[in-house]
């Protein structure tokens, strides 16, 4: 059975632990399987057979959960399903439901969005950098990332109060203004992290180790990337020249200037030079945001979805009637249905939406991109060794919180 | 924005490409058509579904060479029951559209559209595994997130959302 059309015939689960080859079980307990991705390898010696990805191990029922809330209830679930990139996944869930409602949000939420998805995309990269590179044995850079990333935790910190599950954004708006000295923070960190990346850079780019563990290793072809669904860096890696922030703009991205980095080589190393140049992309989208963000309201104009500020709530009949009808009732969702995608740090993040007029949603389906990107994993191996399983993994950057649910 | 209507009758949708080429290659397929929110949904026939959705792919006019998403819905109690929901992308057009096709509660089942995108077989295992929804031809129908014991099918309308106690 070679290359993709193991997905089109049965595997043949009798030949496993034939006279030939051998089978291995890679986890679910294996650091290197960044969660708990357990693996069937079957080996003929050291090269890879065939690959048999076992999921589920972390799955909690979140689409089903989200069927029992209330839509502003879901918003912290969604943190839970990349948790990597918590605000990329409140965005595509507050775009989601904004859509179905109709509503328009005000220039500083969109500006602050665009902020923290960018400072979001970021932190994850820096994971996924220190993560890939610490498996195929560089240690350096791992330490200099999460030196890096610590920043980024303050900053949502700063926002939100939480380090990682932020649930920052809300329906028709984001729950805060900034606090003071926040932009201050930014800047001072955009100033100094584009010679970071350079440090990173040269820890790795020229390094003949880093070259010899993944130049060439776990190709894939464009056709193959498409057949097998594979979005974000892991299809731009295989000159898949597509990114959803500048072909199907959302959340107000048409607004910046940015460029979206494409290699065509389509292994692991590809994909590395892929997602560092985004990582300088980001940086930029960041400076650009931080210069552009107007002042104004933070929340749309929309008292029966919004909950009203404290200061209103404490004066105003009114207010404090919005605020109890909605906290213990929730608001209804005319009737529809909605996909809304985000480019998250990973690729196709997608929400897909639907109502049936009440105050809970009748259905929440998440597209993770890494539950379609692991798909990759049995082709991209085939024949390689297995020493480069490892080097896989990383390349295609999955979590496994988003692959299981 | 304030929220359209949505726009359900066929005649006024017939200049979007995808209905055009479905209305004059393969007329019997289209069941129903809905543009809502920006979003155009077609039902298909659940026997042309693959027709279709290879139509779509090849087509000059439609070109949906990426399935972007898949996944079902359960209307319990009514009948059609069940809906697969097909989401496809064009890189070169920049559009999407949603495929959707109705499944009676008796053995629903459809054919499985490994053949044409070969990463749907995860999906279509989550769907039978989470709706029980059965893919005819589909290589390794397993369960994939429960337990391969469970009993039962947790995103139906009818599962408790705290499981059987």
């Amino acid at each position: 059975m070679a290359g993709i059309d193991q997905f089109r015939s049965k595997p043949a689960v009798e030949t496993l632990g034939g006279s030939r080859t051998m089978v291995l079980n890679m986890g679910p307990q294996h650091p290197s399987t960044h969660g708990v991705l357990r693996l069937v390898l079957e080996l003929d010696g050291e090269t890879v057979v065939r690959i048999r990805p076992d999921i589920g191990f972390l799955h909690t029922g979140i689409e089903k959960t989200c069927e029992a809330k209330f839509y502003q209830q879901v918003i912290p679930m969604t943190d839970r399903i990349d948790y990597l990139a918590p605000l990329t996944n409140n965005l595509a869930y507050v775009l989601a439901v904004e859509k179905l409602l109709g509503l328009e949000i005000p220039p500083r939420a969109v500006w602050i969005r665009l902020l923290m998805n960018e400072l979001t995309r970021i932190n994850s990269h820096l994971v996924w950098l220190g993560t890939h590179a610490m498996d195929i044995g560089a240690m350096t850079v791992f330490l200099y990332c999460f030196r890096e990333r610590e920043e980024i935790l303050k900053m949502f910190e700063m926002v939100s109060g939480q380090r990682m599950m932020t649930s920052y954004f809300r329906i028709g708006g984001i729950s805060m203004d900034l606090p003071l000295g926040f932009l201050d923070y930014v800047k001072n960190f955009a100033g100094y992290f584009p010679d970071r990346i350079d440090q990173y850079s040269d820890l790795l780019t020229n390094n003949p180790i880093w070259i010899g563990r993944t130049k060439g290793v776990a190709r894939i072809t464009k056709e193959d990337a498409i057949d097998l669904m594979l979005t974000g860096p892991t299809a731009r890696g295989s000159g898949i020249d597509w990114d959803l922030r500048r072909d199907m703009p959302y959340a107000g991205y048409e607004k910046l200037d940015f460029k979206v980095p494409i290699e065509t080589a389509g292994d692991v190393y590809a994909r590395y030079l892929v997602r560092m140049a985004e990582l300088r992309e980001s940086i930029n989208m960041v400076k650009q945001a931080v210069a552009n963000l107007p002042d104004g309201p933070i929340k749309a104009d929309a008292p029966k979805i919004i909950l009203p500020d404290r200061e209103k709530m404490k004066t105003q009949m009114e207010s404090l009637i919005h605020h109890f009808k909605i906290v213990t009732e929730g608001f209804t969702v005319p009737a529809g249905e909605v996909y809304q995608a985000v480019e998250s740090p990973r690729g196709e993040m997608g929400y897909y939406v639907v109502s049936d007029g009440t105050a809970k949603p009748y259905r929440v389906h998440m597209r993770g991109p890494s539950f379609a990107n692991l798909n990759a994993l049995g082709v991209m191996c085939e024949h390689n060794l297995i020493a480069d399983v490892v080097a896989a993994i990383g390349s295609i950057d999955i979590i496994l919180g988003d692959v299981d649910r | 924005m304030a929220l359209q209507p949505p726009i359900t009758d066929i005649e006024l949708l017939k200049e979007r490409p995808a209905v055009a080429c479905l209305q004059s290659s393969l007329p019997e397929a289209l069941q129903a058509a809905k543009f809502d929110r920006d979003e155009l949904t077609l039902w298909i026939a659940p026997v042309k579904l693959i027709d279709a959705l290879k139509l779509l792919r090849s087509s000059t006019s439609t070109r949906f060479t990426v399935l972007a998403d898949l996944t079902a819905l359960d209307w319990f109690p009514s009948e059609p029951r069940f809906e697969v929901v097909y989401s496809l992308l064009s890189y070169e057009r920049r559009e999407r559209i949603r495929i959707k096709v109705k499944l009676n509660s008796s053995a629903p089942s459809i054919e499985s559209i490994t053949g044409l995108w070969a990463g749907a077989a995860p999906f279509e295992r989550e769907i039978f595994d989470l709706f029980g929804i059965r893919f005819q031809g589909h290589p390794d129908l397993r369960r994939i997130l429960m337990p391969d014991d469970w009993e039962g099918h947790p995103l139906r309308k009818d599962y408790p959302v705290e499981g059987y106690r």
